[in-house]
């Protein structure tokens, strides 16, 4: 068992030494390393989105605004939206609607494959978890 | 016969005498402390900052510059790290923390205790010491993606240490007073 007074009268103890102005700095410290883990531990988190259309670059968007990019296919245009920190196919001319079906896209390295349109939607990130994720 | 010209004797000074005492004390933590295994290199519990941090309390900031720099070098002799990548490092990141307690010494005593020194001082060691590595031994920005597991171990470790140089500062003063320690 632990003797819980005397841990807290030896935690007292210590406690003593601490001033106001202690606690301030330990605050800020331990705020600083939340926030330097949170900045700098942020793997998988993409940054980009890449537009293909028959095995080429359509076009590279950044995913800071929200926009919509039409791109054409031989069936027709597929309309990819993006968003920030996301990306999705919200309409295809294609068959079965697989990559529409898929959602959106929140981690680098996912794709989403039009391939009766023969567009796909890739986004990339600079610390990417994997190098493509399919469902 | 008369005395050589040539000869140099030194008087070592009471100021020396302290200087050398608390040095050797340093010294000692510093050799004791590379005996703990450590589970990521770089993170070290800097036990012997407990001293620097008393003698900048009792004796000022010029003693402690003396006592951390002696530290280090000797530190380093007996470790057999002298001018190695190591050496550099604590040295730079004496050099930081020992700059950033010249400024934190003179914060207002009545809020600011040796915890606020402490940790000061270990955040300025581990920035010294990241950016001497990031420049010199490993330029690569994946240095950095270590900085929250360092400024973690900055809090722990600069709480710990701050707390027993308080400790044992207050002890001193404390030995007049009636006891009031936990039975």
């Amino acid at each position: 068992m632990i003797d819980l007074p005397a841990l807290r009268c030896w935690l007292g103890a210590w406690a003593a030494h601490l001033k106001a102005g202690d606690v301030l700095v330990l605050g800020c410290a331990l705020a600083l390393c939340v926030l330097s883990a949170l900045s700098l531990w942020k793997g998988g988190r993409p940054d980009k989105a890449i537009i293909r259309s028959g095995g080429t670059v359509f076009a590279e968007v950044d995913l800071s605004m929200p926009r919509i990019v039409e791109v054409p296919g031989p069936l027709g245009t597929t309309r990819v939206e993006i968003q920030p920190g996301r990306a999705r196919v919200a309409s295809d001319p294609g068959p079965r609607q697989y990559c529409v079906r898929q959602g959106w896209l929140h981690t680098a390295g996912a794709v989403a494959i039009c391939a009766p349109n023969q567009v796909s939607l890739a986004l990339s990130g600079r610390n990417a978890d994997y190098d493509s994720l399919n469902y | 016969m008369t005395r050589s010209i040539t000869e140099i004797v030194l008087t070592p000074t009471a100021d020396d005498h302290r200087v050398a005492r608390h040095a050797a004390a340093a010294i000692v933590l510093t050799v004791a402390e590379a005996a703990i295994p450590l589970p990521l290199p770089g993170v070290k519990p800097g036990l012997a900052n407990i001293i620097t941090l008393v003698v900048l309390a009792r004796w000022g900031w010029r003693d402690a510059v003396w006592v951390a720099l002696l530290r280090v070098l000797v530190g380093s002799l007996l470790l057999g790290q002298f001018l190695a990548p190591g050496f550099f490092l604590s040295l730079v990141g004496s050099l930081a923390s020992l700059a950033v307690l010249g400024l934190a010494m003179h914060l207002p005593k009545r809020w600011f205790g040796p915890v606020s020194h402490s940790v000061l001082a270990a955040f300025a060691h581990i920035g010294g010491q990241v950016l001497v590595a990031r420049i010199w031994l490993v330029p690569h920005n994946g240095v950095f993606y270590l900085v929250p597991v360092f400024a973690l171990a900055a809090t722990i470790f600069g709480l710990a240490n701050g707390l027993i140089a308080a400790r044992l500062l207050d002890e001193e003063l404390a030995s007049e007073r009636p006891d009031t320690r936990c039975l």
